[in-house]
């Protein structure tokens, strides 16, 4: 704790605002459902799309729902599945580019094709299917979108992992006679976060806007409840009167995706 | 205005930040001269050559003092004015063609982009001009080379194309930034030659003015009419190059001019059973047939060190000397013949390899800020070969890492900073330390000097030597420095395009017999003496080496018409040597060459 204190005190103020923005966005994904002065689903105001009032802090929405319950509510789904998926797509994708780098050879080949197929299948068809056979549940959204982004990981991620095992360091460790997995793990990775988290920071986006795009189909967050990206898709029609229904969620979106990039810019390595 | 200095400096500063770079340097030069200026590396030498073009680096400024080139003052110029000068009045030849030459465009339209720039010639007068210069450089094929793309010729070939790119416009300076560091000695002679006579034939044969800088005191004395000696950014000396190098007044610049060569090493004991032994090796790349290899790079080496022993292996670049250091680390499997350890055979591969064979042969690289992980502290760096072969941890581990550093003579200090933040000197000795930490047999060291300065090279040798003496380190010195191979290894092997032509013992290689490529070699290292490089013939070629016959044919001044150029050269064994020649060996005589 005393440590996390000193860094907080050294860091420059720009790391600290980031910080301080996923902070807020992860301590509304927690508590969101307790914060909220409305329940989700109840029609709690007989206008639709009104502006801030004291009693409906954002307004209302297109059926007249408390923007604001719906928006803390919506939070805990797009960061529990947003970042989830977005990891797991970081996490499978960047192992088994390790493995296919290092193996080399038949391996490499085998794999890089088989993510050329899985990048060729329209990730909407793919989840329009897995839904109908097993019925829309958060972990098989959370699977779906992980999987949609694992080919663009390992892209990116076996780039970065050529390049770095064809360095000087790499081969001064095979010749100590290290193996594959020490060297993946000493070598090379550490030399991969970075890139990687900024990434993740973009594979996050995406998600956020898979997501919304499952919800309208009605293959996604199933209704009463919404993700942020839904917030914006359900409440379209106000965005003619400017109404806060539709700014509040994608102002929400700006600043949650713009706290994550921040945050990973933040974590720069020393002397890069 | 004939009196008048062509380039005055005065009291110039450059800084980064409020950390000055260089101060308060100043020199003038009349025109239609050549100015060295040398130092070594973060002396400034590149940052005073640049802010002749107006330029800083790594957001620096001209924080003060004036700059005239032939009456323009470049100080007072805006940005705008200087990207018309530079290129135009101005222009720059960089280290490493390779980097500043476009690889997807043309070479003759590279060339010729300056004048078209600034709009001095047509496109046609500018390729006759170009075609000239190509003339004047001793370029092959002047008038077709132009069409070919940067890969398609020579380094020393592109070296000189960026000269006639630089001096295509007439310019009223030219700035040598270290053209010649990163070739071959021998390619560095022919290089040298064009440079001088294309300088010299500049502006109606007047002779360009030019800056050039270098670390290399030897290369300097061959180019310049005067000498600035830079030093930590300070010019510290500056005079007619005769007076700089005859009689220095400055004690770092005599102790530049008096270099220290190595002391010669003590000798290990003799007749000790082979601790690496090398036979018939043959190794390449690509798929191997019959125990030929698709693309060969080393063909039957053989040669044995004893425990304690040094042996030296030079040759130009691409003759194989950093692949023979692979192979015998396993990294690279030979097609045919072994490397014994201790009189067993050593596995070719690594998969087959025991930890205690790795342990026993170790590889200290080249480029150490590449061998290094940029990730890693030093201590981290360290502690890995320690956990991986003898399996220490905790505090055992950082005692050890103490002593590595001790031994290395690094700073205690350093020991939890990232390797990113040392110097290019501290990092080889990390580099060196991780070798050591296995606690090997044997140090194979793959030019581990040629990134660092003479002074900070001179020392790692030192140590090297030292931890030799003590450990009893039998060592593998890869090296293109002739001077300290000789002095510091008891046998020396030349490579010449993979083949070994000559394996010789210290007093036979420091004795005046040579094969017909070592004593090349040994001609081509520059001297301090100006005439050297006028006295000095440039390097023959002729025709392509063909398969079968002596592969140094081609560029053999000696051969015998009718016997080299029908049969394959035979081995011959005498007097401490082992070379491949038709001849006897040749009398290494200056004079007479």
């Amino acid at each position: 704790m005393k440590q996390f204190a000193s860094l907080w005190a050294k860091a420059p103020a720009a790391n600290r605002i980031a910080a301080a923005f996923v902070g807020f966005w992860l301590l509304l994904a927690l508590a969101g459902p307790w914060l909220a002065p409305h329940p989700v689903g109840a029609f709690v105001d007989e206008d639709v799309f009104s502006g801030l009032s004291a009693r409906f802090w954002l307004g209302s929405d297109y059926l007249g729902r408390d923007v604001l319950s719906r928006l803390l509510y919506g939070t805990r789904y797009t960061v529990v599945l947003g970042l989830g998926a977005a990891l797991l797509a970081s996490l499978c994708g960047t192992s088994i580019a390790l493995a296919a780098s290092l193996c080399g050879g038949r391996v490499d080949e085998v794999i890089s094709r088989l993510m050329d197929t899985l990048i060729s299948i329209p990730s909407k068809i793919l989840a329009l299917v897995l839904v109908a056979a097993c019925g829309s549940s958060l972990p098989l959204l959370l699977l779906i979108c992980a999987l949609t982004y694992v080919p663009g990981n390992f892209r990116i991620a076996r780039a970065l992992a050529m390049n770095l095992a064809a360095l000087d360091f790499v081969a001064a460790a095979r010749a100590r006679g290290e193996g594959k997995w020490a060297i993946a793990w000493h070598e090379v990775l550490p030399n991969m976060v970075h890139p990687l988290l900024a990434d993740l920071g973009l594979r996050f986006v995406f998600v956020v806007l898979l997501l919304s795009g499952l919800s309208f189909l009605g293959l996604g967050v199933q209704p009463p409840y919404a993700d942020l990206g839904s917030l914006v898709r359900e409440n379209i029609s106000g965005l003619t009167e400017g109404a806060p229904a539709i700014l509040a969620p994608a102002l929400a979106i700006a600043l949650l995706t713009v706290g994550t990039n921040l945050l990973i810019d933040a974590m720069k390595p020393e002397g890069q | 205005m004939e009196n008048a200095p062509h380039i005055l400096v005065e009291s110039l500063s450059v800084s980064v930040g409020s950390t000055p770079i260089v101060s308060d340097i100043s020199f003038a030069l009349p025109r239609g001269q050549v100015l060295a200026l040398i130092g070594e590396s973060g002396s400034g030498k590149s940052t005073t050559a640049l802010a002749l073009m107006g330029w800083c680096r790594h957001g620096g400024r001209i924080a003060s003092g004036t700059i005239r080139v032939g009456g323009m003052a470049i100080d007072r110029k805006s940005e705008d004015e200087l990207a018309a000068l530079r290129g135009r009045y101005i222009s720059y030849i960089a280290q490493s063609a390779a980097a500043a030459f476009n690889p997807s465009r043309r070479i003759m339209a590279q060339v010729i982009e300056p004048a078209l720039i600034h709009r001095i010639m047509t496109r046609q007068q500018a390729e006759a001009k170009a075609v000239d210069l190509f003339r004047a450089l001793a370029l092959p094929d002047a008038e077709t080379i132009g069409d070919r793309y940067p890969h398609q010729v020579s380094g020393g070939q592109l070296q000189r194309l960026m000269a006639a790119m630089a001096l295509i416009t007439d310019p009223e300076l030219v700035i040598l930034d270290e053209p010649t560091t990163a070739l071959d000695v021998t390619t560095q002679v022919e290089v040298l030659k064009c440079f001088k006579t294309a300088l010299a034939s500049v502006d109606h044969g007047r002779g360009a003015t030019a800056i050039y800088v270098s670390h290399d005191l030897a290369v300097v004395a061959q180019m310049a009419d005067r000498i600035a000696v830079l030093h930590k950014g300070r010019l510290v000396e500056e005079g007619p190059a005769e007076q700089i190098l005859r009689a220095p007044q400055d004690a770092y610049t005599q102790s530049l001019v008096n270099a220290p060569r190595p002391v010669p090493a003590a000798p290990s004991a003799a007749d000790a059973a082979p601790v690496l032994s090398v036979q018939g090796l043959t190794a390449g790349y690509g798929k191997v047939t019959d125990g030929q290899p698709a693309i060969p790079v080393l063909r039957d080496i053989s040669f044995d060190l004893p425990a304690g022993g040094t042996l030296g292996i030079i040759g130009e670049s691409g003759s194989g000397k950093s692949t023979l250091a692979r192979v015998i680390a396993g990294l690279l499997p030979a097609a045919q013949g072994q490397v014994l350890l201790d009189g067993a055979p050593l596995p070719p591969t690594l998969e087959a390899r025991s930890l205690d064979q790795f342990r026993a042969v170790q590889l200290v690289f080249q480029n150490a800020d590449t061998a290094l992980n940029p990730a890693h502290s030093v201590r981290r760096i360290l502690a890995r070969p320690l956990r991986h072969y003898h399996g220490l941890r905790g505090a055992a581990a950082d005692r050890r890492v103490a002593e590595l550093l001790d031994l290395t003579r690094l700073p205690a200090d350093v020991i939890d900073r990232p390797v990113t933040k040392l110097s290019g000197g501290q990092k080889q000795r990390v580099n060196l330390a991780r070798a050591l930490a296995a606690e090997p047999r044997i140090l194979l060291c793959d030019e581990v000097t040629s990134a660092l300065d003479t002074v900070v090279g001179a020392a790692i040798l030192s140590l090297i030597e030292d931890l030799r003496r003590d450990l009893g380190l039998a060592t593998v010195f890869i090296s293109h420095d002739i001077h300290a191979v000789a002095s510091l290894c008891e046998k020396v092997l030349v490579l010449y395009g993979g083949t070994p032509v000559e394996l010789a013992s210290r007093e036979a290689f420091n004795g005046p017999e040579h094969h017909p490529y070592t004593r090349l070699l040994l001609d081509s290292l520059p001297t301090m003496d100006p005439s050297w490089l006028g006295a000095t013939p440039a390097p023959i070629h002729r025709g392509e080496k063909q398969a079968g016959l002596c592969p140094f044919l081609p560029r053999c001044d000696v051969a015998i018409a009718g016997i080299c150029d029908h049969q394959p050269a035979p081995p011959k064994t005498g007097d401490g040597m082992r070379w491949l020649c038709h001849r006897g060996p040749i009398k290494h005589d200056k004079e007479s060459a």
